[in-house]
């Protein structure tokens, strides 16, 4: 049973039902039902079509549940004919997909939910896993979505934005139950760079890519945090990386820059660098200069006060600090890292401390605190 | 079997034995700290006793209904609260003895020193639904 088959068709069975005049919310379930037929039939008996065999299973589903409706509805006339699976327009489907189930009337949780199930073909038990919430919760979550956009025209033109956003917080939140939302965004994101031409949506894949690529690395056998210069870069993956690269350097050379493809380049260099020390920190400076530019983001600026600070010393570090706001998030642990570069280990420890009570999750906490500890540890042994 | 809440307070309890701030303590009694706790909870899954466990941030508001058509008022937090809730782990276990053993265990996680914390936690029952058979 080869379930990344079946889930990479399902965007496309979906489209198909959609385009053959079903209503999202419907086609949807009915997509989701033949989904499960086909997990208990294809072992014993597989299709030599799989995609024509899901289209005919979800279409029949869609027809019975439509006609359990339709004496009260009287929509009879709109499901009287199968539609044909032969050869259609794949591509343009799974993009309308993705747009519908980005859509900007969707708030950001519903949005990645809805694009979970319908184009990533999770169960809702497996979204519900991956989020933490009771499978109800989930399901409820779905179906307000799917109501939401079940207006929606399904062949207006979306916004490539919208849709990079979502798959940018499916590959940066959620827990792993049985399913890695990481190696799930990065499918997502690969099948709709080849559905739409787009340098932004290349700079988000290569983004996920290359960090993808450092993740055995980036925690301790204990689960402790490893931050990226103290970590085993042998154990990064390089066809990952090369791979990142690749798809970064061919959307740079379009010359339509955005900020996934300037975080995607700061990524890049890190990758490329065989060791910490050898890191091309004014290189990165210069693209954190680039992504201030094109986002505004005083998170930007905060990250770009420790590249300046290994380009240029702690005390360019520190003069960078100045003009930000210290009730950014991760301000104080910036700062504690800045100090501890400059020398004042008092401060530093203090402010590590601080960021450790500041802290949005265990991980960072636990971390932080070690940190504070070490530098406790040595000043007072 | 009864479900019991074991709370960890920043802030409320009576204080511990070992009473050391962790940013005080060294990176390797640290270390041992967690990877204690994390072979509590796993071994409590592995007995089918453990139910939900989950960390609090350290800070929170207070919030209250201000009226039909008024925004919530929004206060604190304020540093008179006595009670701090830190985290909890969430039991079910055959009664209250076996609930006291564990949270005894939990309390005696290393610390400073590699010594047992000898933290107090706090262990509620929960109320759960009436039983069928009541004469």
């Amino acid at each position: 049973m080869d379930e990344a088959l079946l889930r990479s068709l399902t965007p496309g069975v979906l489209g198909v039902l959609v385009r053959c005049g079903a209503d999202f919310a419907a086609a949807e379930d009915a997509v989701q039902d033949a989904l499960v037929e086909a997990v208990r039939a294809w072992p014993a008996d597989p299709p030599r079509d799989p995609k024509g065999w899901l289209v005919t299973v979800a279409w029949r589903r869609f027809l019975d549940a439509t006609r359990a409706d339709a004496a009260r509805r009287r929509r009879e006339d709109r499901v009287d004919e199968e539609p044909v699976p032969g050869p259609v327009p794949a591509v343009d489907d799974t993009l309308q997909l993705y747009f519908l189930c980005a859509h900007p009337s969707l708030t950001p949780s519903s949005a990645v939910a809805l694009t979970l199930r319908a184009v990533g073909g999770l169960t809702t038990r497996q979204i519900a896993q991956a989020y933490l919430v009771p499978e109800a919760t989930m399901a409820q979550r779905i179906s307000r979505a799917k109501r939401t956009v079940s207006g929606v025209r399904f062949d207006q033109p979306g916004d490539a934005a919208t849709v990079l956003r979502v798959l940018y917080l499916v590959f940066n939140e959620g827990y792993s139950g049985d399913v890695d939302l990481a190696a799930e965004a990065i499918r997502l994101t690969r099948q709709l760079a080849a559905a739409i031409d787009h340098p932004e949506v290349a700079g988000l894949l290569a983004l996920m890519l290359l960090h993808h690529a450092r993740c055995s690395a980036r925690t301790a056998p204990d689960g402790s945090l490893v931050p990226l210069a103290e970590q085993d870069r042998g154990r990064w993956d390089t066809a990952a990386i090369a791979e990142g690269v690749e798809i970064l350097q061919a959307a740079l050379a379009r010359d339509r820059l955005g900020e996934f493809q300037a975080q995607a380049a700061i990524a890049a260099l890190h990758a490329d660098a065989p060791a910490a020390e050898e890191t091309d920190w004014v290189q990165i400076v210069e693209w954190y200069d680039e992504l201030a530019r094109l986002t505004d983001s005083p998170v930007v600026r905060l990250n770009r006060a420790v590249a300046v600070c290994e380009a240029d010393g702690p005390r360019a570090g520190l003069a960078a600090l100045v003009a930000l706001d210290d009730s950014l998030p991760r301000h104080a642990a910036v700062a504690a890292y800045l100090h501890e570069r400059d020398g004042d280990l008092a401060t530093a420890a203090r402010l590590y401390a601080e960021a450790a009570h500041k802290a949005p999750n265990l991980a960072e906490r636990d971390h932080l605190t070690r940190q504070a500890a070490r530098l406790n540890a040595r000043r007072c042994p | 079997m009864a479900k019991y809440l074991l709370l960890k307070h920043y802030r409320g309890a009576p204080a511990a034995v070992n009473d050391v701030p962790m940013d005080q303590w060294t990176p390797e009694e640290i270390s041992a700290h967690m990877q204690y706790m994390q072979d509590f909870a796993t071994r409590l899954e592995g007995t089918g006793e453990f139910v939900d466990g989950q960390a609090l941030a350290p800070e929170g508001t207070f919030v209250r209904y201000d009226g039909a058509g008024r925004p919530p008022v929004t206060d604190g937090p304020f540093a008179e609260t006595k009670d701090l809730i830190a985290g909890w782990m969430v039991i079910d276990v055959d009664g209250y003895e076996r609930a006291v053993e564990l949270a005894g265990e939990l309390s005696a996680a290393p610390g400073a020193g590699g010594r047992p914390i000898h933290e107090w936690l706090e262990l509620r029952p929960f109320l759960t639904a009436p039983p069928t058979i009541t004469e």
